[in-house]
């Protein structure tokens, strides 16, 4: 039953995961493997590992992926300016080559990249990498082999080894598909929108201040729009928004007010498209089925 | 598990054994899964209460699944096994064991309908020699109709061995054109952009900290792979031959140049085309081609293609290359759906369509319009002109 233990955990820290991706989660935590996470931008991928961390009282180091990211932004890099100034200081105390040499390159003149940083934790932190496949093939290959080994060699300084190992979560949007090999070592869940019980939870979690009729309303209005073809679908963090910009309105029936519905609309579309292919009618229909 | 899972399949003993038989079942239906995954399953079901087959459907869900379609048809597969529910196995039998396709069920929609227009469009003439496959006119069924039409700027006329040859020329061409893409990523280089302080600092040190000496970074030249799928079907055949050669130069120009030809199914041609001896890369080219000139299925080959290929051969740094008409007998929503799965894979759709510079050509056919949205370059290739043009478009990619 311990994976229910966490479910309720992560509920605590506000998390609302479904029974599969609790599994999942588990799993990857007992198994010590990576938990690779897909599905579209806003069904709370990031805010899982945010939510993980929260309830094992651990840090929590995000490395952002982007094209073009290399080791030195990922692993570590020299700290140049102050080896370039210890050298000069060195010199003019008369200090000797190598002892010089051995100096600069210790683990004081190093800056830790996220990956580096997450082995060099006492406890196991939690370790995100966003975006995974955002990040070029050769990246993610290099990925791989510290996901395997959890340990990072600098020629200079030799191996540093995890000092505990950190819960890995991967999360990719599917922009393209990432490595066979990567995904055999994680363990894998699709992150769908939430169900609409699980997220009037998820609201009442943020917004208990809310009436339980209202919430329902939101629920079922946001996810009737997200039935419309739109280009850019509104997510469970724009529900939020949607929510909270509703209090603020202070409206308690979607359907009696559709000019504050209207303007609280800008926190779920957020193209012009959009707002658009959402025009007032539309709007009121949708509220109207809500209710 | 004896408790929640109702009815075990009778031939297996014991719980490992009946997990390394799921396995099985979950392989034989097209997932890449070896004997890790059984240990890593056996090791999963420890960790949750085997009795409740929900959390057993869960847990091995997250450990067996790699891909979203995976993760969509795993609750299906497992009811088949544990509750013998459905069909065990859905190979169809002409799936290609060896390869690691990750993909749903593949061939199995193609297979009745490609026998089908197989049995009207293939003539039992494979030993012909390539002339008396070239000559021959489409008889798919949509073509009849536009056959009239082309028959009117007929290319066969053009295509003297000198125009082969300029094929070629083109094609490689072509080929380097698209090859050099930039990369963002930097590597250490006598002279760049950017500076690259782990080097400078390296040789600082000889020389008392004073950096005399600069190391620089630029952005490397990462090769383009290129890969050309070429249609051959009855409505393209009078255009077959230029596009061969073309095709051909192209491979010649990279190794990494990948081709396949279609018409009713989906040939890969890449070693043939690479064959130095061009009188038996004919012949192989020629055996490929059975049903040379018959009907079109381009979303289907499309969805073969990937299925079979893409994965492993197209990446971000891809071009596909697509040489037809776009006359498809496949619904234009399959063609749509694949070329964007195929996008997915980041890599760039160009469409090479000889109808293209026709005068008043419009994409009206319904498979053009559908395929539209998803190129990034449509052009001509009517003539060799037209394809030699293409360059600087090539070098934009």
């Amino acid at each position: 039953m311990e994976w229910q233990r966490l479910k309720e955990g992560l509920a605590g820290a506000k998390y609302v995961a479904s029974d599969d991706l609790a599994m999942a989660l588990h799993l990857a935590m007992k198994l010590e493997r990576p938990l690779l996470l897909e599905g579209a931008a806003g069904v709370g991928k990031t805010r899982l590992a945010a939510a993980l961390a929260e309830l094992l009282g651990t840090r929590l180091i995000r490395l952002q992926c982007y094209e073009g990211l290399d080791a030195a932004q990922a692993i570590y890099e020299w700290n140049y300016q102050r080896q370039l100034l210890a050298i000069r200081a060195g010199a003019e105390r008369g200090e000797a080559g190598p002892e010089l040499e051995a100096r600069i390159f210790s683990e004081e003149y190093l800056l830790a990249r996220p990956l580096l940083e997450s082995l060099r934790e006492e406890v196991a932190p939690v370790l995100l990498i966003d975006e995974l496949d955002r990040a070029d093939e050769a990246f993610e290959a290099y990925l791989l082999e510290i996901l395997s080994e959890f340990q990072v060699t600098v020629p200079e300084l030799g191996t540093i080894r995890a000092r505990a190992r950190p819960h890995v979560i991967l999360t990719s949007n599917a922009t393209r598909d990432l490595s066979d090999a990567l995904r055999r070592r994680c363990i894998y869940s699709f992150v769908d929108y939430p169900e609409r019980e699980a997220e009037i939870a998820i609201l009442r979690a943020h917004h208990p201040e809310l009436e339980l009729r209202l919430m329902g309303q939101i629920v079922a209005f946001v996810q009737a729009l997200r039935r419309e073809p739109l280009e850019k679908v509104p997510g469970v963090a724009e529900m939020l928004d949607f929510a909270a910009a509703l209090g603020g309105l202070g409206v308690n029936d979607l359907s009696a007010d559709p000019v504050a519905v209207q303007a609280a609309l800008v926190t779920l579309l957020k193209t012009q498209a959009d707002r658009a292919s959402v025009p007032r009618e539309v709007a009121e229909r949708l509220a109207g089925k809500a209710a | 598990m004896r408790g929640g899972v109702a009815a075990f399949p009778a031939r297996e003993g014991g719980p490992a054994g009946r997990v390394a038989g799921f396995i099985a079942h979950l392989r034989a239906n097209g997932m890449a899964l070896g004997p890790g995954e059984t240990r890593a399953a056996l090791q999963a079901l420890s960790q949750v209460s085997a009795g409740d087959s929900g959390e057993v459907r869960a847990a091995l869900k997250a450990l067996c699944c790699g891909t979203r379609e995976e993760f969509a048809r795993f609750d299906d597969l497992f009811a088949a096994y544990w509750f013998n529910r459905g069909r065990e196995r859905a190979r169809p039998a002409g799936a290609p064991k060896h390869q690691t396709t990750r993909r749903r069920a593949r061939l199995e929609p193609l297979a009745p309908q490609a026998a089908d227009a197989a049995g009207e469009a293939e003539r039992p003439d494979a030993g012909k020699s390539r002339e008396g496959e070239m000559d021959q006119q489409g008889e798919g069924r949509l073509i009849a109709a536009r056959m009239r039409n082309l028959a009117r700027v007929d290319l066969r006329e053009l295509v003297t061995p000198e125009d082969i040859a300029e094929a070629e020329r083109v094609a490689e061409r072509l080929a380097r054109a698209i090859r050099d893409r930039r990369s963002r990523r930097r590597r250490a280089a006598a002279r760049g952009v950017r500076l690259d302080m782990r080097r400078i600092m390296r040789s600082a040190i000889a020389t008392g900290g004073e950096p005399l000496r600069l190391h620089w970074r630029r952005r490397v030249e990462r090769p383009a792979q290129l890969v050309a799928i070429c249609d051959v079907s009855g409505s393209m055949s009078v255009y077959a031959r230029v596009f061969l050669a073309f095709l051909r130069g192209l491979t010649g120009a990279d190794a990494r140049t990948d081709a396949y030809l279609f018409h009713t199914r989906l040939v890969r041609i890449t070693d043939a085309l690479r064959d130095r001896d061009t009188l038996r890369a004919v012949n192989r080219l020629s055996l490929l081609a059975q049903g040379f000139g018959g009907g079109t299925r381009i979303g289907g080959n499309l969805a073969a293609f990937n299925r079979a290929y893409a994965q492993r051969l197209v990446s971000g740094r891809s071009v596909v290359m697509i040489l037809s008409d776009g006359y498809d007998s496949d619904p234009p929503e399959l063609l749509a759906q694949e070329l964007a799965r195929l996008r997915k894979r980041g890599c760039r759709i160009v469409w090479l369509n000889p109808l293209k510079g026709w005068k008043d050509y419009a994409p009206v056919a319904a498979g053009m319009a559908a395929a539209l949205p998803h190129l990034d370059l449509f052009a001509a290739a009517n003539t060799l002109e037209a394809l030699a043009a293409l360059e600087p478009e090539f070098a934009r990619l």
